[in-house]
């Protein structure tokens, strides 16, 4: 005798707690089983990619903190890598330091937001609000350098907008002490927790090679095993320099991928009191007069730096002709910029590869065959955000 | 065993040969330009060979010169974990041309080539499922060609009367205000537009 079943299809968002965002999905289930999964995304596209050919580069640089809105900093960074390698200028010492430290102030920021809401995902209120409250603090860092909490715009082609107040490398110190003792808290509720492992081990494994056919990068990745990260396989900034370790995970599902990610931020603490220790002081943007603006108390009494002012800020820099990819480790993994110059003051082609997109497109892979509940919990290991996965 | 960009640039040019109008190494990458139809051939070599592995598809993504007689050009970024090395394929294509789908050697290229289908118009042959990705429902247009107005053509709001959400074409109160400032002494085009033409009547009277 044949059973005949009948699958049934289930909207899920967009306007869902645990879509992270505005993710729409049509489910095709068989009781409780996932049969296939169609996503639609885009209901955040901004036409980011549209706007960014008719700014000039300086002006674009602050929709780049509106892509992964949760590590501004990070993604700014890989356009101002892309335009610093077309320009042919060298970055200076002390501003490498500074936008290292920040990405991984970013990670962090990144990392505990997505380990916090996927806690909460699979049913653990606590992490989020402790993990709040530090990202809080690191925020309050942004806020003091860039004059902003999120959308920073504080990487410039060249260097970094401005140099570190007074006193906040002290401050970030002080927090780098804590913060181990807050994510040693945050183990407690979750590592060995019954509840957190039942949700997220042997949920959505990816083995080493179909996560590198589907594009995975970042945690996505390393998590199943493949030990890469830009950081350390094509350094750039001053990433050489520096000691730390790249986590790697065996199984590949999402609780390695949460372990990768609590291990990353250790880290990141490591690189980011490194950084202070190391940073060599000197100027913090590219001392090229035609690329960086002039210091303020210049305009008052020097000509050419009042006509470089000017200039810069009405008809910006010209960019040589040529077409560039550059990549930077994003927390999300390998955050893209492809960008081509026709050598005039706009970008003439950005495209921003954003992680998140090819992680989420295997979704339908990802979940064939699991169970309804575990939906939310894969989706909160991909770590999207639909900033980036829109544009 | 290590494999410079330099060896990869010949390894490459000896194993497709003619497939590969020309190459050129900028910025420590690997620049392929190659004809659309060689396009398969020169993935799965690029894939399979063995001093290659560029086994994973980072990107793929179109430009527009509306001015070439092929007014496409067509990008496949590609990285292999095993060299390090990332290579960048671009093909120039007709707008009637259609790009074979990747989506059998890399899964991965679905969703990319929905993106290109959705922001250029470009169709890709063979591809499973080419719906837009982006974009609305029922969108009209292709936004990342050059002609694409950056307004867009339709808005939407809120209609108290009907009680639903609607489209309407797009109204600005201030016209879209292109400033050219790369010629600040000139001013903008709409204020030359507008000195020439009463130069041009005075000069009539």
């Amino acid at each position: 005798m044949i059973k005949k079943t009948k699958t049934m299809s289930l909207n899920f968002g967009p306007q869902h707690p645990a879509a992270h965002g505005v993710l729409r999905l049509i489910l095709e289930l068989d009781g409780e089983i996932v049969e296939k999964i169609d996503s639609h995304i885009g209901l955040l596209h901004r036409g980011t990619e549209k706007l960014i050919e008719h700014k000039t580069y300086t002006q674009a640089v602050p929709y780049f903190d509106r892509l992964d809105y949760v590590a501004p900093m990070n993604q700014e960074h890989a356009f101002a890598l892309a335009i610093e390698k077309l320009l042919k200028i060298e970055v200076p010492a002390r501003a490498q330091y500074i936008r290292v430290l920040f990405c991984e102030i970013g990670r962090i920021l990144s990392h505990l937001l997505n380990i916090t809401t996927q806690a909460l995902d699979v049913g653990a209120l606590t992490p989020s609000l402790w993990g709040f409250e530090e990202r809080e603090t690191l925020m309050t860092f942004y806020e003091k350098v860039s004059g902003s909490r999120l959308h920073a715009n504080y990487f410039r082609p060249g260097g970094v907008h401005k140099d570190l107040p007074m006193g906040l490398s002290d401050e970030i110190i002080l927090f780098c002490k804590n913060f181990p003792n807050v994510l040693d808290d945050l183990e407690t509720l979750l590592t060995d927790n019954r509840i957190f492992k039942q949700r997220n081990v042997d949920i959505g494994i990816v083995t080493k090679q179909e996560a590198i056919e589907h594009s995975f990068s970042g945690v996505m990745l390393r998590g199943s095993g493949v030990a890469w990260d830009l950081r350390k396989s094509q350094p750039y900034e001053c990433y050489n320099d520096l000691n730390f370790k790249i986590p790697v995970g065996k199984n590949g599902d999402c609780y390695d991928r949460y372990l990768c990610r609590m291990e990353e931020m250790r880290e990141s603490i490591k690189i980011i009191i490194e950084c202070i220790k190391k940073m060599p002081s000197g100027p913090v943007k590219s001392i090229d007069g035609k690329i960086s603006p002039p210091k303020k108390a210049d305009l008052k009494d020097s000509m050419e730096a009042l006509i470089h002012h000017f200039k810069l800020f009405s008809e910006g820099f010209r960019v040589p002709e040529g077409q560039i990819y550059t990549s930077v480790e994003a927390p999300k993994g390998e955050f893209g910029v492809y960008l081509i110059s026709d050598g005039s003051n706009k970008p003439y082609k950005c495209k921003i590869r954003a992680p998140g997109f090819s992680h989420l497109q295997a979704m339908d892979y990802l979940l064939k065959g699991h169970m309804l509940a575990d939906v939310p919990a894969v989706l909160g290991s991909l770590d999207i955000v639909f900033g980036e996965v829109d544009r | 065993m290590f494999t410079t960009i330099d060896k990869l640039e010949k390894i490459v040019n000896s194993g497709l040969t003619t497939a590969i109008k020309k190459s050129e190494i900028n910025f420590d990458q690997l620049y392929l330009y190659i004809e659309i139809e060689d396009l398969i051939k020169t993935i799965i070599f690029l894939k399979a060979n063995e001093k290659c592995k560029f086994k994973q598809l980072i990107d793929i993504t179109a430009v527009d010169y509306p001015k070439n007689e092929k007014r496409f050009k067509i990008v496949y970024l590609l990285l292999s974990h095993e060299k390090n090395l990332r290579i960048i394929v671009n093909a120039n294509i007709d707008i009637k041309d259609q790009p074979p789908s990747l989506e059998k050697i890399f899964p991965s290229a679905n969703w990319m080539e929905r993106e290109v289908f959705d922001m250029y118009g470009i169709t890709f042959k063979d591809h499973p499922d080419l719906r837009r990705i982006l974009t609305d429902y029922g969108f009209k247009g292709h936004p990342l060609r050059k002609d694409f107005p950056l307004t867009g053509h339709t808005e939407v709001r809120y209609s108290e009367e009907k009680k639903k959400v609607i489209y309407e074409n797009v109204k600005l109160d201030q016209n879209y205000r292109n400033f050219d400032f790369e010629s600040p002494w000139e001013g903008t085009k709409y204020i030359k537009q507008e000195v020439e033409k009463k130069n041009s009547s005075k000069k009539n009277d």
